[in-house]
């Protein structure tokens, strides 16, 4: 996977222009994933008149985005110092633990018919990184 | 966890920033260590005592 998506070592730059570079690719890798998860939808629906193989396909290559993704994601956090660590791992602690409880209570209102609307994956999706932002902004001001 | 970076920093006449790209850290990382918001990690305390030619105790001392 390292080589895949080219992670070479990046010791000769300096700390700022490792993380722009190590942002870029993260941000590079995400796009390429919604593309494709976008595609999945679209061209099942539009492009291959919904080709089980092809979507499948499509599936897979999502898949490979996203693990790309994360791989940058990983490598980001590793660029990061010790204070920027400790800020992202617990506000990702945050994200994590809200998006479980949130989750499961959202489902179980879905399930039991309480919620007057459908639930949908996003809506979760959107908690998660809403948590996310606001405990980073949070982090980063408690060390300020 | 007190510690005399600020003093040492300024004996060099160095902002935070040049502190910080020497011990390559962020600004903020160093702002937070100088005012004991946060301790720094045995290894990032070995590089301030390299850089300042002093020992651990004699940058950071326990309250």
């Amino acid at each position: 996977m390292e080589g895949f998506i080219d992670m070479g070592d990046s010791q000769e730059l300096s700390r700022r222009q490792r993380n722009q570079l190590n942002h870029r690719r993260l941000a590079g890798y995400t796009l390429v994933w919604l593309v494709s998860l976008a595609l999945v939808y679209f061209g099942h629906r539009y492009l291959w008149d919904g080709a089980a193989l092809l979507t499948s396909a499509m599936v897979g290559i999502n898949i490979i985005a996203g693990i790309a993704m994360m791989m940058a994601n990983k490598k980001l956090l590793a660029g990061l110092d010790e204070l920027e660590q400790k800020v992202q791992l617990e506000a990702m602690a945050l994200a994590l633990g809200a998006g479980l409880v949130g989750g499961f209570a959202y489902s179980a209102l879905s399930q039991t018919g309480i919620l007057p609307f459908h639930a949908e994956i996003s809506h979760l999706a959107v908690f998660i990184a809403l948590t996310y932002l606001v405990a980073m902004v949070k982090g980063v001001k408690k060390y300020q | 966890m007190k510690n005399r970076l600020k003093v040492l920093r300024a004996e060099r006449d160095w902002t935070q920033a040049d502190l910080a790209e020497r011990l390559d850290v962020s600004r903020q990382t160093i702002n937070a260590i100088e005012k004991g918001k946060f301790d720094p990690s045995l290894p990032l305390a070995f590089k301030a005592s390299r850089l300042f030619g002093l020992t651990i105790e004699e940058i950071f001392q326990d309250e």
